[in-house]
């Protein structure tokens, strides 16, 4: 089994008013481990993941599996992605057999009727069911069907794009136990990306967070969950619907500028650390942290803890942390 | 897209339009077949007795100089007419199909320039581009099938191409890449079979214009050439004794236009069916009434009262009744949560409520009132200002909700215009201080600027601005927060819960999560297929949930202290389809403390507290594990 590694990947849309989507990142997703990738919406998740797979171009640094630059290896790669949306996923036209037989390479093509029946079967579902059509399964079988079909191509590496975010609760669980026993059955490496905490923390051996294109802080799940260290994973574990809090509580110490503080524009980053127009120890709340403003915390990251890009994230005790929330 | 069975296209055939152009076409291609060998030798006898004559009782439509009869040369002219309209529109599908595609397969360079090609030539109409690739090509029948053919094919490549992209930017294509399917196969495979059917409706149509364009061709002269003829032929002959024998032209001009509407009427038939355009359908018996639900609380000082809420659709096999019975009333300044999976009729409640249900769908309701007023007998008229000041609605993709191409200070602005009649800059004033209101920076500036220059959270608000701009005594969001992060999502249901508090507004908040609903509201109702199955409180000693969906839905939920050792909780199976609803409790299947009794008999919304209404038979009342056992603190597994 191989690990997959970002280095120092760059993703850029558009020309002179384009798009910097990921920035930079750094990120190793080590051999038969889940690395779970949280962020908002925009922060550059999916693009990461598009670019390890070859679906969103690589401007700057490379994408290695196993040692080799992606982009050298064969079309059929050992890296296999599962969507977010299980209905525009799969062929509606193509019985999802044949939808899975795509993804076989072409060697074994020969035995591909008793490969679809041990893939379906992998992932609970009925092997008679390969001569259906997408539209007469429901959303969580689709969702299986999507992952039979990445399992197809025999991956090292396995990258789940937000797919439980299209489901509905009471089918999220089982797909997300199935996930699981996959991942640990064949020992696949997987970049799990879910803006869902709670679930992150579900299947993640590490944890990377993610904004505005910059991964923010990485380490051990439990540790990253017990004891954060950048403030906006402070403020998402904060943020999660919870067992013990009402999200109405306006907490009394919050600032009201950060209450409503607006992320930031993607296209026009702010210079220093891209957090600080929205960050509850920056100088936004503390005038005299303008070192925030002109310099980036990223060069000195990886020598602080959870390789947190911060500048005081040291001197900060955790001022919130999630009850019973330590990751078992 | 499913397989259609055969009965939409015999209820298609049953529609005015479609029998007629049903019946017009078989009889344009029966007379295509037999018509040459029927009528041949009498359209080629010369009758020396009457040449150039008018209609008579021997030539229904006269007779040409060398004294042929003219209806008859029109019924065997139609085999050549239709050919040749259908050859040149093969050959334009295909050439068109061709250049539509091929910028998805050939390296980007050069299918940017296949792009601007097409681009360019369907600038030309496309009578133009048959003139000029007719004088390239020359006179003669060849050259005006390949005129006609070519001038329909830049319109054809620019259809296949738009369609083509849009289906090349689906999952499925990403997904068939990232496996490895190369360029040529996922063309193929992926995205002609899913152009398909509009590509062949147009395609109809398109027969129909080039037999227009081929008619108009050899009128013109040069098309078909003597002794072959076809209609636009036919035409030109006729038309020179147009004085003395007006049949002589009228006949084939007829045949142009009654095979013409054959092929247009037949695509737009054909689109009925398919689905390209929508037709409604009105089948016969309104919706049966469901068996009566618990009735509401009274409430003199009620918001909202629903009472015995029903909305129904007309489906294939008669109606659909999505939302079956439900009862519920919403007091001042109360918020109350509904919960519920896809499909569980939560957001239709919602909808119906604030009456943005359409034809064919179908509400009916014992008691739906609105702030005293009852929402279905009163007339539109009146109804509008009041929903337009009083209720505010919240939808979860707020780039929707706006216009996008007005400012987002003038979209405000137009609720205090049309309802309030404030003049414009009074009512633009107002926009900007609603604004401020849901705590937009800068938002003066913002109110000039576009729905597309605000970030989700933002427009969520903005759309919560536009609420404000009345006075609304209730706000119903429905999955505000479901496309946006958490910590955004803590921002709104703030938002919400501040409006609540100072204007005393009442809040119906519509969402899949229990967690965020039973963290921001006081009651939660539990919808499953149609039916409220538990209405409750969040928190103190009723709040115990006791209806075994809600419990199931609750272990299910992952939060931040679920183990993650043990294999998440799960409910099998699947709610029922709202078409096809057991006999009883519709969660009997999944359910496990079913009997008999809950496979027949359907258990109505009963109460088992105060202020806690379940549906079950067997409510369960132990409480969950976790402090207090309330609603909020069933985060670990059952």
């Amino acid at each position: 089994m191989s690990e997959l590694v970002f280095d120092a990947v760059r993703v850029r849309y558009g020309g002179r008013r384009g798009l910097t989507a990921v920035d930079g990142v750094d990120l190793r997703v080590p051999s038969g481990k889940v690395v779970g990738l949280v962020g908002e919406s925009g922060s550059g998740k999916s693009t990461l993941a598009r670019a390890a797979v070859g679906l969103s171009p690589v401007s700057a640094g490379r994408v290695l599996l196993g040692g080799v630059d992606v982009r050298r290896l064969p079309r059929r790669r050992p890296l296999q992605m599962v969507f977010q949306d299980p209905y525009s996923s799969l062929d509606p036209r193509m019985s999802i057999g044949e939808s899975i037989t795509e993804a076989i390479p072409r060697g074994r093509r020969r035995g591909a009727a008793a490969e679809i029946a041990r893939l379906l079967e992998l992932v609970n579902l009925d092997p008679d069911r390969a001569g259906q059509r997408p539209g007469q399964l429901s959303g969580g079988q689709r969702q299986r069907v999507a992952l039979a079909r990445a399992l197809a191509g025999r991956p090292e590496v396995l990258i789940a794009d937000e797919i439980t975010s299209a489901l509905d609760v009471s089918v999220q669980g089982a797909v997300l136990n199935l996930v699981r026993s996959v991942q640990r059955q064949l020992g696949l490496s997987m970049l799990f990306i879910s803006h869902n905490l709670a679930v992150v923390r579900y299947l993640s051996d590490f944890v990377a967070v993610m904004y505005l294109g910059r991964i923010v802080e990485f380490g051990p799940a439990a540790q990253v969950l017990a004891d954060p260290q950048h403030p906006y994973t402070r403020d998402l574990l904060a943020a999660a619907p919870s067992a013990h809090r009402s999200l109405f509580d306006v907490r009394a110490d919050e600032p009201a500028v950060l209450a409503d503080a607006e992320p930031a524009d993607p296209h026009h980053p702010p210079g220093g650390c891209r957090y600080h127009t929205r960050c509850p120890i920056g100088p936004l709340v503390r005038t005299e942290r303008d070192l925030c403003l002109r310099a980036d915390p990223a060069e000195a990251a990886p020598s602080r803890r959870h390789a947190a890009a911060c500048h005081f994230s040291e001197d900060e005790t955790p001022g919130l942390v999630i009850p019973g929330g330590t990751g078992a | 897209m499913a397989k259609r069975p055969a009965g939409s296209w015999a209820a298609a055939l049953r529609t005015p339009v479609g029998g007629f152009s049903a019946a017009l076409l078989v009889l344009v291609i029966a007379l295509a077949v037999l018509g040459p060998i029927l009528w041949h030798d009498r359209a080629f006898s010369f009758d020396l007795d009457a040449l150039g004559e008018g209609p008579s009782a021997r030539h229904w439509a006269g007779t040409d100089e060398l004294g042929r009869d003219i209806f008859y040369r029109v019924l065997v002219a139609t085999r050549l007419s239709v050919v040749l309209a259908l050859l040149a529109t093969l050959l334009g599908v295909v050439s068109g199909l061709v250049l539509g595609t091929l910028p998805s397969v050939l390296p980007r360079p050069v299918g940017r320039l296949v792009t601007a090609a097409v681009n360019v030539a369907v600038a030309f109409p496309s009578l133009l581009l048959v003139l000029f690739f007719s004088v390239i090509f020359g006179v003669g029948t060849q050259g005006a099938v390949l005129a006609v053919g070519l001038a329909v094919a830049p319109s054809f490549a620019r259809l296949a191409q738009t369609m083509a992209a849009s289906i090349a930017g689906r999952d499925f294509v990403a997904a068939a890449r990232v496996c490895g399917v190369g360029r040529i196969r996922l063309l193929l495979r992926h995205i002609l079979p899913n152009i398909g059917e509009p590509l062949v409706v147009n395609a109809t149509i398109a027969a129909g214009s080039a037999l227009l364009s081929f008619s108009g061709l050899s009128f013109l002269g040069i098309g078909v050439q003597a002794p072959d003829y076809d209609w636009g032929r036919l035409l030109n002959d006729g038309l020179n004794g147009i004085y003395v024998n007006p049949a002589a032209a009228l006949a084939p001009g007829l045949a142009v236009v009654l095979a013409g509407l054959a092929f247009n009427l037949t695509g737009e038939a054909v689109a009925g069916v398919v689905g390209v355009r929508t037709r409604a359908t009105h089948p016969a018996a309104a919706p049966a009434p469901v068996a009566r639900a618990a009735a509401a609380e009274d409430h003199d000082d009620a918001v909202l009262v629903v009472d015995n809420l029903q909305v129904a659709f007309p489906g294939r096999g008669g109606w659909t009744v999505p939302v079956r019975g439900v009862s519920f009333t919403v007091r001042p300044g109360e918020a109350i949560g509904v919960v519920g999976e896809s499909g569980s009729g939560k957001s239709l409640t919602g909808l119906a409520v604030s009456r943005l249900i359409e034809a064919p769908g179908v509400v009916t309701a014992d008691r739906l009132e609105f702030a005293g007023k009852s929402l279905l007998g009163t007339p539109e008229r009146e109804l509008r200002g009041l929903l337009g000041t009083s209720l505010a609605m919240v939808f979860q993709d707020p780039m929707t909700s706006f216009n996008p191409t007005r400012r987002i200070g003038r979209q405000l602005a137009e609720v205090s215009e049309q309802h309030q009649g404030l003049s414009r800059s009074k009512a633009l004033a107002r926009a900007v201080d609603r604004l401020r209101a849901v705590r937009i920076p800068a938002a003066r500036r913002r109110a000039r600027q576009y729905p597309h220059e605000f970030s989700g959270g933002m427009r969520q608000r903005a759309m919560i601005g536009m609420g404000l701009m009345g006075d609304p005594r209730l706000i119903i969001a429905d999955e505000p927060t479901t496309a946006l992060d958490v910590t955004v999502q803590r921002q709104l249901l703030r938002l919400l819960a501040r409006t609540r508090a100072e204007r005393d507004t009442a809040i119906v908040l519509i969402s899949h999560d229990i967690a965020v609903v039973s963290q921001t509201c006081e009651r939660i109702l539990v919808m499953y297929a149609g039916r409220i199955v538990e209405d409750l409180p969040s928190a103190g000693p009723a709040a115990t949930p006791q209806h075994p969906y809600t419990r199931a839905l609750l272990a299910t939920t992952l939060d931040l202290g679920t183990d993650r050792e043990a294999p998440l909780p799960v409910i099998p199976g699947r709610p029922p389809e709202p078409d096809r609803l057991p006999a009883g409790c519709a969660f009997a299947e999944r359910c496990p403390s079913a009997t008999e009794r809950c496979r027949t008999e359907e258990p109505v919304l009963a109460q088992v507290a105060p202020a806690h209404r379940v549906a079950c038979w067997h409510p369960d009342d132990v409480p969950l594990p976790g402090p207090a056992g309330a609603i909020v603190t069933a985060g670990g597994a059952e």
